[in-house]
């Protein structure tokens, strides 16, 4: 896990977040904007994926747990999809607030597997 | 905002008395989050370390579990599975409630962290909130028993 690359993760998911509750909260259906903004976060998320398979072939180790790191990992991945999916199917004002808690739940994911991965044992 | 999006859309569901419209449906998403928080949690406590706190750790699947099964009964529409739902979401209160107290009144008994430590601490509380709102939810949205289902609508199946 490249820490800076994580930080860069949690700046976008959490506006993104923020802003799809908002908007949802607005009552508007899933946009390009909404969907985008969640599409981002996803893509991030892979990339994480392939930055934490390739971080210890090249000595950078994480110090916690690998399985928590990973259940994590790939549960965040998860998240989006499946929101995603939800928006196409409904198009609700409130699938835009579900995408919004997907990207904000996606960030507190985050953030615990920068714990993980740096603090042994938090 | 454009007109189309104030405007009444034909393809809105109707109100119904199904419990999975509206805002409902965000319940039903934070659950099936927490559902998956809970989860994934008891699953790395149980392949990794089952030995050093089997109640503890028993108790995050039987919660792991009751999420789930919560998740599941709001968004199904029958009578039936409306008393899942509150037995479960009853559960869950109930198991905020006295585990939370528990693990601040005897620390020692709960030195693993469940999803219920410290009234859900590490899930920003959202285990203490969401139980309240499931039962408001459900008490505000009882099941017409005389007119079971005539309102329902296709995107009920979306989740």
């Amino acid at each position: 896990m490249i820490e800076w690359f994580s930080w860069l993760q949690l700046a976008i998911a959490v506006p993104a977040g923020v802003l799809c509750v908002v908007l949802g909260l607005l009552g508007r259906k899933p946009t390009d904007l909404t969907m985008g903004a969640t599409l981002l976060v996803e893509l991030l998320l892979l990339a994480q994926l392939v930055v934490a398979l390739v971080a210890p072939l090249v000595g950078n180790e994480a110090t916690g747990s690998l399985l928590e790191f990973y259940t994590y990992l790939i549960s965040a991945i998860l998240l989006p999809v499946a929101a995603g999916f939800w928006a196409l199917i409904e198009r609700s004002r409130w699938s835009t607030v579900i995408l919004g808690v997907a990207c904000l739940s996606v960030a507190v994911m985050i953030y615990r597997m920068v714990q993980i991965w740096t603090v042994q044992g938090v | 905002m454009t007109e189309q999006q104030t405007g009444v859309n034909p393809q809105e569901p109707p109100r119904s008395p199904s419990r999975s419209i509206g805002i409902g449906r965000l319940l039903i998403a934070v659950y099936g989050v927490l559902a998956l928080a809970a989860t994934g949690r008891s699953f790395v406590q149980i392949v990794s370390r089952f030995d050093e706190a089997p109640l503890a750790y028993s108790l995050s699947a039987l919660a792991a579990v009751v999420y789930v099964l919560a998740t599941i009964a709001l968004t199904a529409p029958s009578a039936r599975w409306y008393r899942v739902a509150w037995i479960t979401i009853g559960f869950e209160m109930l198991g905020v409630l006295v585990v939370g107290t528990l693990s601040l009144v005897d620390p020692a008994l709960f030195q693993h962290a469940t999803v219920w430590s410290v009234f859900g601490s590490g899930y920003l509380f959202i285990p203490l909130v969401l139980p309240v709102l499931g039962m408001w939810w459900l008490y505000t949205h009882r099941p017409d028993t005389h007119r079971p289902a005539t309102h329902r609508p296709a995107a009920r199946r979306a989740s």
